[in-house]
């Protein structure tokens, strides 16, 4: 399965990604310069982490304009999973592909941490070898990360099972203890309407190996394997 | 007849109300600590100055208000306003 990964001026989380993809997985994966405007080489889309443009105005407002952008709305069209990272989940949220926003930090501060998050679906391609309530231990690294939505819209997300992963403690509870920066109903990634994109906050990328502190997030990246093996199978191919 | 004239748009950026604004509440309470306990509620916001060509006041204002729907404001959580004045020629 061929993973394209994103890199804006100011990513710094696309060689994190492809180093998960490659060393993790044992998958080939590719480097995307953001004025490229065809993906149709990729099975799926990474857009990682960093400051894209120096998250000048807001955090990715002006990489939604990029012109791979395009592409990438393109693809989510087509149904290709696409998953946004940090900086990747703001611009997916700036592009109008995720719902809701992501604003500064309750804290005011910087988080760079580890969390534990649960897992609250499982009918994406990120999270489909996953168990619903399961937890993963992920690192945190940002200063815009507060998710909001308005209280009509969490209720439709809610609803439509598009809220993904939630901030909780040591033993599973979203508590505001947990809540690392003032997210609303402590959420730390959503998917669309149709579940092939996701965002979050955490780096699954950054916990592909127990070497480098935890290697939980390769549970996410593996996901989309799984799913990517099984539309193979589908089409009659190996 | 394809005469133009030089606008400044100053263009103001804030929070929608309800959104929570921990910048406006630091903000308030470093006030607050140096002795303006009359203060109740500070929100902060962006100040965007824009510099264009337009025919008119009114084609002016409906290019600015794009430009604010499309990137200076994000509609999920901000609103805007502007006020647009002539402005000299370089």
């Amino acid at each position: 399965m061929r993973f394209g990964i994103i890199t804006f001026p100011g990513s710094n989380g696309d060689h994190d990604a492809l180093m998960a993809v490659r060393l993790g997985l044992g998958q080939p994966a590719e480097l995307v310069w953001h004025t490229e405007t065809d993906l149709s080489n990729y099975d799926c889309i990474i857009i990682p982490g960093g400051f894209s443009y120096g998250d000048y105005l807001r955090a990715g407002a002006i990489a939604r304009f990029a012109p791979v952008m395009q592409a990438v709305a393109r693809e989510a069209e087509a149904g290709k999973p696409i998953l946004g990272i940090c900086n990747g989940f703001q611009i997916l949220t700036e592009a109008q592909l995720l719902p809701g926003a992501l604003l500064r930090n309750a804290s005011l501060e910087f988080v760079c941490d580890w969390v534990w998050v649960r897992v609250e679906q499982t009918h994406t391609p990120w999270t489909s070898q996953l168990a619903r309530g399961a937890r993963l231990r992920l690192p945190i690294a940002h200063g815009e990360g507060r998710y909001f939505v308005d209280e009509k819209t969490l209720g439709e997300l809610e609803r439509a099972g598009q809220i993904v992963f939630r901030y909780v403690d040591a033993e599973g509870n979203a508590t505001p203890e947990a809540n690392p920066n003032g997210s609303i109903a402590n959420i730390a990634g959503v998917c669309n309407g149709r579940g092939n994109v996701v965002g979050l906050m955490p780096h699954p990328e950054r916990a592909f190996d127990r070497l480098i502190g935890g290697d939980d997030g390769l549970w996410i990246l593996a996901s989309v394997l799984a799913v990517g093996l099984e539309v193979v199978r589908g089409r009659g191919g190996n | 007849m394809n005469e133009t004239a030089r606008w400044r748009a100053e263009v103001f950026v804030s929070l929608r109300p309800g959104v929570n604004d921990p910048q406006g509440l630091a903000v308030r309470d470093g006030l607050r600590r140096l002795g303006y306990q009359e203060v109740e509620e500070v929100r902060v916001g962006r100040y965007v100055q824009v510099w264009l060509q337009a025919p008119d006041v009114q084609t002016a204002e409906r290019r600015i208000a794009a430009m604010c729907e499309q990137l200076l404001a994000n509609p999920v959580v901000e609103s805007y306003r502007f006020v647009i004045e002539p402005a000299e020629s370089q």
